[in-house]
């Protein structure tokens, strides 16, 4: 096997390692593929279906895909972006997510992902779902009217944290996330500082008594939109 | 059976040693013996089987026959495919209504009976068919109702309410079932005598690479619908590195309208066993695992007597036929209403005792299957195929059927046709020659491949059934005259509705939509650019779905968009400028004018 793998995104040649997935290089490369339910550090699940791409003339997600000598990748043509743009919307008609008061906004990857998708209101009609919020424990709560089911705190709450806190039941759009106990989260023993909290990429599993701490302008996607950082890694690269 | 639940709990968790990858077997039988998995319960078989509750519980919470809420002793599960609804089930469902006095989805006060509807108990060619507990009743009417709900009242057992037995082997003590296997048509490959052990004999005589050379030969390819070439499927596993590998049988055959295998595993389970066996040899596995879907329990005990024939007979167990080093045994494992666990990957997740979703590929189960070891899934009728080859040579085999198709193919023939039932057909037979056989001849539309294929008009009639052109895992739907199209294709909605695994975004939302908009346009209240909405829609989830349960759904309203468009183009009108005519604004009022105790002033 060879020290480098030369594949292609969009007809641009790009390398990368063996083992790596197309994700993985893509970043490296300074390539944005679209992505939410992939967590930084976090084994993919691919479930949220935002980072499919065409990998020889067939949908893969790139979280997942491993790369190979040659491989031809499709990234942002018109059919996957209006794919990705739709898929965005399901999940926002799918919950209850109200932008403007959400103590999550601003560093909301969802909320980023429609900002950057150009979408300023869901073309799929609400669903308006009624969810049930956990707010049992003494530091940190479950808004599941905000939950995107993508199951990063699953990931990171087994393989982080060690506790395995987290799972989901119910099957079909009855399916949601629950907690190992019966007595909701207040009967485990999650902490504020576990990694499944740092891990929800929208408002749905928060620290409790630090809302809104960081004030508009510094948020995470304030100043530029989500993708940036990758793509800034390329153009600092073509300027060198 | 035990009073005390913690007693009971704990020694059904010791049944399977306290192997947690067996928590089917244990939440069915607790499921089986309280009528419920409650919090109780789930909290016990974490602790005996070391796991967290909340796993248990989205065990419990996924399949349709495991619940959290007490049934009843007595659960009748009326079939409400779309088959069963054209030949009367909603009179069914109704009378049983009425005689229990409770609704779909209640129990009756004094906690005996529950009444549920279930989607297609693989019972089409003789519906209205129903499932009470584990005994099928078929050909149902609402006479029969009321009958079975006052032969229940009096305390009957749900196996007593059969009075006459099937066909063939369905009248055999260990089945003893009301249920026919209506074999139309025996062709060469499935229903054709078959002596147990030639196909084991002739593979234990050639080297494992050999037999699956044969079976690469033939060109057998997968007979569950998606075709992939089985001898290939069996070399990559045989060449996947793995200390232990597995054979597994999907005998979850819940395509809508599909009942072959069904007739297979009561008329000829022993040829499965022999092309399971037969795997075992080609990839080097010592276990098999036939997944029988939760609605065929009542063919377990018949299942599992035929194993144990073959085991006394030295056709499996250690040194099968003589052969020193070869071990092979099969074990059943049951599901619990779930059609995604057709789907390969779920199946394996389900025989893991997990939640039947499925799993991230690559890699694959050749590579990476049950409890991460290589493994090969096949259809029941795959491995009969198998068997057959490797008795009669792959050279005859290959020379049946048509040139991208080889060999027969059963199928399951249901709706509106004289002679509903199996038929075993050489692959590249036509629709219209089909609709001969079953008596058909005035079909407005015939659905091939059950929903998740594809909806054909008259101007398709001469298309050939076949990999080459409409695939089929077997089930063909016949609709004649005056059945709605698109009333069809959101009852098939609705099915993939409840039947997705809620995993991805695609397929958990949009279904949903598909059937939001599919009814508006059913309502007369779509507008022309709600078709391009609509194809947009579900090419996105056809695309971007992560199993084939999602990739195929929207193929529906797809192909009848394709096949039946001047359906929908007759129903759809465009809006006057400014408005949408899918907008209903009473709707929109009625959860406010509630609140306000009066209506809108302005509409």
């Amino acid at each position: 096997m060879s020290e480098t793998i030369t594949f292609t995104i969009d007809g641009v040649e790009v390398q990368g390692a063996p083992g790596q997935t197309i994700l993985e290089a893509a970043d490296a490369a300074g390539v944005y593929i679209p992505r939410l339910c992939k967590g930084e550090g976090l084994a993919p699940r691919t479930s949220c279906r935002v980072c499919t791409v065409m990998v020889n003339g067939r949908p893969q997600t790139a979280c997942s895909y491993p790369i190979s000598d040659g491989m031809v990748v499709e990234n942002e043509t018109e059919e996957l972006m209006t794919f990705r743009k739709n898929i965005i919307d399901m999940l926002f008609i799918e919950g209850n997510h109200y932008c403007m008061f959400c103590e999550a906004s601003g560093r909301c990857e969802l909320q980023a992902l429609a900002y950057r998708f150009g979408i300023n209101a869901p073309k799929y009609p609400f669903m308006y779902p009624k969810r049930e919020l956990d707010t049992s424990h003494p530091d940190v709560y479950i808004e599941r009217n905000r939950c995107i089911l993508c199951g990063r705190c699953v990931n990171a709450s087994r393989d982080e944290d060690g506790k395995g806190i987290f799972e989901f039941i119910g099957r079909g759009s009855e399916k949601k996330i629950a907690v190992d106990s019966s007595r909701g989260l207040s009967g485990t023993d999650a902490a504020a500082a576990d990694k499944a909290v740092e891990a929800c990429p929208v408002g749905s599993l928060l620290p409790k008594h630090r809302g809104y701490d960081i004030p508009v302008g510094r948020r995470a996607y304030d100043a530029a939109p989500i993708g940036s950082d990758i793509e800034r890694h390329r153009k600092e690269r073509n300027n060198e | 059976m035990s009073s005390d639940p913690r007693k009971g709990v704990k020694d059904i968790c010791s049944r399977v040693a306290n192997d947690r990858t067996r928590l089917m077997d244990v939440v069915r039988d607790v499921q089986a013996t309280y009528g419920c998995v409650n919090d109780d319960a789930i909290d016990l078989i974490a602790e005996h089987l070391s796991m967290h509750r909340v796993e248990v519980e989205g065990v419990v919470t996924f399949y349709a026959f495991l619940g959290e809420e007490k049934k009843g002793d007595v659960v009748i599960r009326v079939c409400d495919d779309v088959i069963d609804e054209f030949k009367g089930s909603d009179q069914v469902v109704r009378a049983f209504c009425r005689e229990l006095k409770i609704k779909i989805g209640e129990t009756t006060p004094d906690g005996r009976i529950s009444l549920d509807s279930t989607p297609c108990i693989g019972m089409s060619d003789q519906a209205p068919a129903a499932l009470i507990n584990d005994t099928v009743i078929t050909s149902l009417d609402a006479c029969r109702a009321r009958e079975i709900v006052q032969a229940l009242k009096k305390g009957s057992a749900p196996e007593s309410l059969v009075t006459t037995l099937g066909d063939g082997n369905n009248s055999d003590a260990l089945i003893g079932a009301m249920v026919n296997n209506n074999i139309r048509c025996r062709g060469e490959v499935i229903f054709a005598p078959f002596a147990d052990g030639v196909a084991i004999e002739k593979s234990l005589a050639m080297r494992p690479a050999e037999v699956i050379r044969d079976i690469k030969t033939s060109r057998l390819r997968g007979r569950g619908g998606a075709g992939f070439p089985t001898g290939m499927k069996w070399d990559f596993t045989r060449q996947a590195d793995g200390e232990r590998k597995f054979v597994l049988c999907n005998g979850d055959e819940g395509e809508p309208g599909t009942f072959k295998d069904r007739v297979i595993l009561t008329e000829c389970p022993g040829l499965m066993f022999e092309g399971m066996t037969v795997a075992g040899y080609a990839i080097g596995a010592e276990t098999g695992i036939l997944y029988l879907r939760g609605e065929y329990a009542y063919l377990r005990k018949w299942l599992e007597s035929e194993l144990e024939k073959r085991r006394s007979q030295g056709l499996l167990g250690p040194s099968v036929c003589g052969k020193d080093g070869f071990n092979f045994d099969i074990r059943i494992q049951m599901g619990a209403g779930a059609y995604v666990c057709g789907e390969e990957t779920s199946l394996i997740s389900s025989c893991e005792g997990q939640r039947g979703d499925p799993k991230t590929r690559p890699p694959f189960p050749a590579q990476r299957g049950y409890l991460g070891y290589p493994t090969t899934v096949n259809n029941v009728e795959t491995f009969c195929c198998a068997a057959r080859i490797l008795d009669k040579g792959a050279g005859w085999f290959a020379k049946l059927g048509s040139d991208e198709s080889p060999g027969t193919k059963l199928l399951s023939v249901s709706g509106d046709c004289r002679t509903p039932g199996v038929f075993e057909v050489p692959f590249g037979i036509s629709v219209r020659e089909v609709l001969g056989l079953v008596g058909a001849s005035n079909a407005i539309a015939v659905q091939i491949g059950g929903p998740a294929g594809e909806m054909v008009g008259p101007d398709g009639f001469d298309r050939a059934i076949g990999y080459e052109d409409l695939g089929t895992g077997g089930s063909v739907m016949v609709f004649g005259p005056g059945r709605d199209m698109l009333r069809i294709a959101s009852r098939f909605m609705d099915f993939f509705i409840d039947e997705s695994c809620g995993y991805c975004t695609p397929c958990r939302v949009g279904n949903v939509l598909i059937r939001e908009r599919l009814d508006i346009i059913r309502d007369g209240r779509g507008a022309p650019e709600d078709l391009d909405y609509l194809q947009e829609l579900c090419e996105t989830v056809k695309v971007c779905s992560r199993c084939g349960l999602g990739q195929t759904s929207p193929n529906p309203v797809l192909t009848t968009l394709k096949n039946f468009r001047n359906q929908y183009e007759s129903r759809v009108h465009a809006a006057a400028p400014g408005l949408r005519s899918s907008f209903d604004i009473r709707a929109a009022l009625a959860a406010g004018e509630d609140i306000a105790g009066r209506p809108s002033e302005h509409f």
